[in-house]
């Protein structure tokens, strides 16, 4: 019975069905399951297999946002119960997503934040356009490991340096690693403002993540 | 040096893409997207102008919702027709829906060096040399900024890019990089002086100026700005959209069409309302997101088609376009580049698209190349061939020679051939030699592209900007640095 609940979960991502999905989870904590078992035996399952499936190159895009979207709502179902039983999801980290002020390109830097999410960060996206200030803000918030910054434009990414510099001065260069992407950013530019990672793509992003964490 | 511009104009073929059937649909769409969805205008100015005329705003969220009256009135003061105007009047270029003109690409963030071959980040210097090479160039009919000087501050780099264009060329410039209110004011001052004074500069805009929506259905607040004082100022200004199959926009490419439809549409209603009658322009870069990774592709079928829709959306509201053609996403001048961009450009051309951006560019949109240039110079020249078609005359029939040569023989030795022969297309950069010759040479078409942009670069002198308006550009430039500090 669990078995089939469990498979019907990995279905719904599979599906990147959010409706099911949720209704799943509601199931799950009807039925007294371990909602961190449901999350590890059922959806994950399915967030794995899709994103097999990405990286073989037959399954797209699209399929691999919307089994994102539905684990997303899984997830949130399931957190109140996770509370309550003091249980904490697994996670690889924690990471503050942003495009840089002044900037509103929007694609790469979701890109990454969904191929974070699915290979099992917790990612803060901020959106676009995001200050100095709240970037670092929030990463003080949440406790973050890394601090993930997208610029488009050249006449931007020196919002990347102006982060690494606040955190310099405020003595919080130490606490958060800081990954750096997008168009105009080269080896040469990581190097000079000393970033800790940065990647030409999404999936180069995650490994990049990975290490960071990783190194400690 | 030649002061011609090539451009196509008199078209002989012809394309169906759309039906006025279709049209009415992707407007109604869009009327519909408009009024009932709304577009994003993050400017205080812009929504002002909304404000004042009616429209419904959702001010925390700076959503605008126009009714279909509204947006169809405010765009029946868009004057059809205009000239962007050239340092040398000569090359100024009459926006009359009979003529399709090339210009360089822009915004690119790195060069392929014309001299070591290696990819770097660029500067001032690119901007200059891609200037000079243009004005030597009559395909070539005006200027984007082609790359950002990244060795000049990040505030005034739109400045330095464009006086080191006037610098270096007597062509129109169009620039897409100036897009905040303060630089927008400087880049004006800047062309009236050019022009002569602020009278001058509405009747010749020396200057033009491209700003992107940003899909879906919003823009961005400096470029708002920027083009409400380009609008005031008389200057020809453009809204892109850059809608993507897939991530900014929908997967079908009808709806793709009515999300930028609505962007564009309603920007320059904006405008209108703010300055009835300013000088406007349809701008468009649509294409489809790849499927595996998102990556802005600009090349594919869905880009060609959407190169001639657009022209017929243009039309349809009775303004210019500047349209995205060529911009392969290839990483060198391959075969991928070589048929992206004659694809594209060809379906943008036969619609009669008045601009066409550009040439130059590779790894979409990021990466300048010199031979790039020179070989989309000469896929243009091709399409501009070919948009000749086939005059059928007494002349052209050709019966007297016909006679003369009678079955078998040649046609070689006809003065009917001599008249002729230089209707012809000659290329400069295809390979026609023989086997053996290419075989001990092994070059190609990226080396003699390469070739003449050093060549042109060494030799072309443009006529100078006079050194004291030279003198006053660069005084803007640092005086606008001051106030920065
Ligand atoms: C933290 O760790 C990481 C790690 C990896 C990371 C990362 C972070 N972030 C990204 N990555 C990496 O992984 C991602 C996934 O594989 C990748 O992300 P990308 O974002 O690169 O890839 C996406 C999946 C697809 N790629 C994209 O979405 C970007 C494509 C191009 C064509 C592009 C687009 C689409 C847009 N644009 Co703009 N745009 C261009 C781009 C040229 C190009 N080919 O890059 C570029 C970046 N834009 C440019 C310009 C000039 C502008 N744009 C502008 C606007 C826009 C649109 C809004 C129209 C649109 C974005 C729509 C949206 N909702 O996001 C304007 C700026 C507005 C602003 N204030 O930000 C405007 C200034 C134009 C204007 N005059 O209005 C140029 C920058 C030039 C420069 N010198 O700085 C540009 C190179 C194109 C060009 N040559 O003109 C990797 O970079």
């Amino acid at each position: 019975m669990t078995d089939e609940l469990f498979k019907q979960m990995a279905q719904s991502i599979i599906d990147g069905d959010a409706d099911a999905a949720t209704q799943l989870a509601e199931q799950a904590i009807q039925g007294g399951l371990d909602p961190l078992e449901a999350i590890t035996k059922g959806f994950v399952v399915g967030v794995n297999f899709v994103g097999q499936q990405f990286a073989e190159g037959e399954a797209f895009l699209p399929e691999l946002v919307m089994a994102g979207e539905a684990m997303k709502a899984a997830v949130k179902t399931l957190e109140p119960e996770m509370m309550k039983r003091g249980a904490e999801r697994e996670v690889l980290g924690k990471v503050v997503l942003a495009t840089v002020e002044g900037d509103i390109h929007e694609i790469g830097k979701s890109l990454v934040g969904t191929m974070l999410t699915a290979a099992g960060f917790e990612v803060f996206d901020l959106g676009v356009d995001a200050s100095p200030h709240k970037i670092i803000a929030k990463a003080i918030e949440v406790n973050a490991d890394i601090i993930a910054m997208s610029a488009l434009l050249t006449t931007t990414m020196v919002k990347q340096r102006e982060v690494i510099d606040d955190l310099e001065k405020e003595g919080l260069r130490s606490r958060f690693k800081v990954m750096v992407g997008g168009a105009p950013i080269t080896r040469d530019w990581v190097s000079r403002i000393s970033a800790d990672g940065y990647s030409e793509d999404a999936i180069g992003a995650v490994n990049i993540a990975k290490q960071l964490v990783a190194a400690g | 040096m030649s002061k011609n511009i090539k451009s196509i104009t008199n078209p002989k073929l012809q394309l169906k893409v759309l039906t006025p059937e279709d049209v009415r649909k992707i407007h109604d769409a869009t009327l519909q997207i408009i009024e009932k969805v709304g577009v994003r205008f993050p400017s205080q100015r812009a929504l002002e102008v909304w404000a004042e005329n009616g429209a419904e705003i959702d001010r925390d969220r700076m959503i605008v919702r126009a009714r279909p009256e509204l947006i169809e009135q405010a765009l029946d003061s868009c004057p059809p027709f205009y000239t962007l105007a050239a340092r040398n009047p000569q090359q100024d270029l009459p926006l009359d829906g009979n003529h399709v003109y090339a210009g360089t690409d822009g915004c690119g963030v790195e060069v392929i060096d014309i001299h070591t071959g290696v990819k770097r980040t660029s500067e001032l210097q690119d901007v200059r040399d891609i200037a000079r090479i243009a004005d030597a160039t009559e395909e070539v009919a005006f200027h984007w900024v082609p790359v950002s000087a990244q060795d000049k501050p990040h505030q005034t780099r739109g400045l330095h890019e464009i006086r080191a264009i006037w610098g270096n060329s007597t062509k129109h410039v169009q620039t897409e990089s100036v897009y905040s209110e303060h630089e927008a004011r400087a880049a004006i001052e800047m062309a009236s002086l050019i022009a002569g004074g602020k009278d001058q500069l509405r009747k010749r805009p020396v200057l033009s100026l491209m700003q992107c929506t940003a899909s879906p259905l919003g823009h961005d607040g400096g470029s708002l700005d920027a083009a409400l004082l380009a609008a005031e100022a008389g200057i020809p200004t453009g809204f892109m959209t850059m809608a993507a199959c897939l991530t900014t926009g929908p997967a079908t490419m009808a709806g793709n069409l009515a999300v930028g439809n609505a962007e564009v549409i309603a920007a320059t209603a904006m405008l209108q309302l703010a300055h009835p009658g300013a000088p406007v322009f349809y701008a468009a870069a649509q294409t489809a997101s790849d499927l595996r990774n998102g990556a802005y592709t600009g090349g594919g079928p869905e880009d060609f088609l959407f190169g001639a829709a657009t022209n017929v959306l243009a039309d349809y509201y009775n303004i210019p376009l500047s349209m995205g053609s060529f911009a392969t996403g290839a990483k060198e001048p391959n075969w991928q580049a070589g048929l992206e961009n004659s694809l594209s450009t060809f379906m943008a051309s036969l619609v009669m698209s008045d601009m066409l951006l550009g040439l130059g560019f590779l790894h979409g949109s990021r990466i300048w190349s010199f031979a790039e240039m020179m070989l989309d110079a000469e896929i243009f020249s091709i399409v501009h061939k070919m948009m000749q078609g086939i005059p059928v005359n007494a002349e052209t029939l050709a019966l007297e020679a016909i006679a003369a040569v009678g079955p078998g023989g040649n046609f070689l030795s006809q003065k009917h051939t001599r008249a002729h022969m230089r209707d012809l297309f000659l290329p400069q950069f295809m390979d026609r030699r023989p086997y053996t010759e290419w075989e001990s040479k092994k070059d190609d078409a990226r080396d003699w592209a390469l070739t003449k942009a050093r060549k042109l670069l060494a030799e072309h002198q443009p006529d100078p900007l006079d050194a004291a308006l030279d003198a006053e550009l660069e005084r803007i430039i640092a005086a606008e640095e001051k106030a920065l500090v």
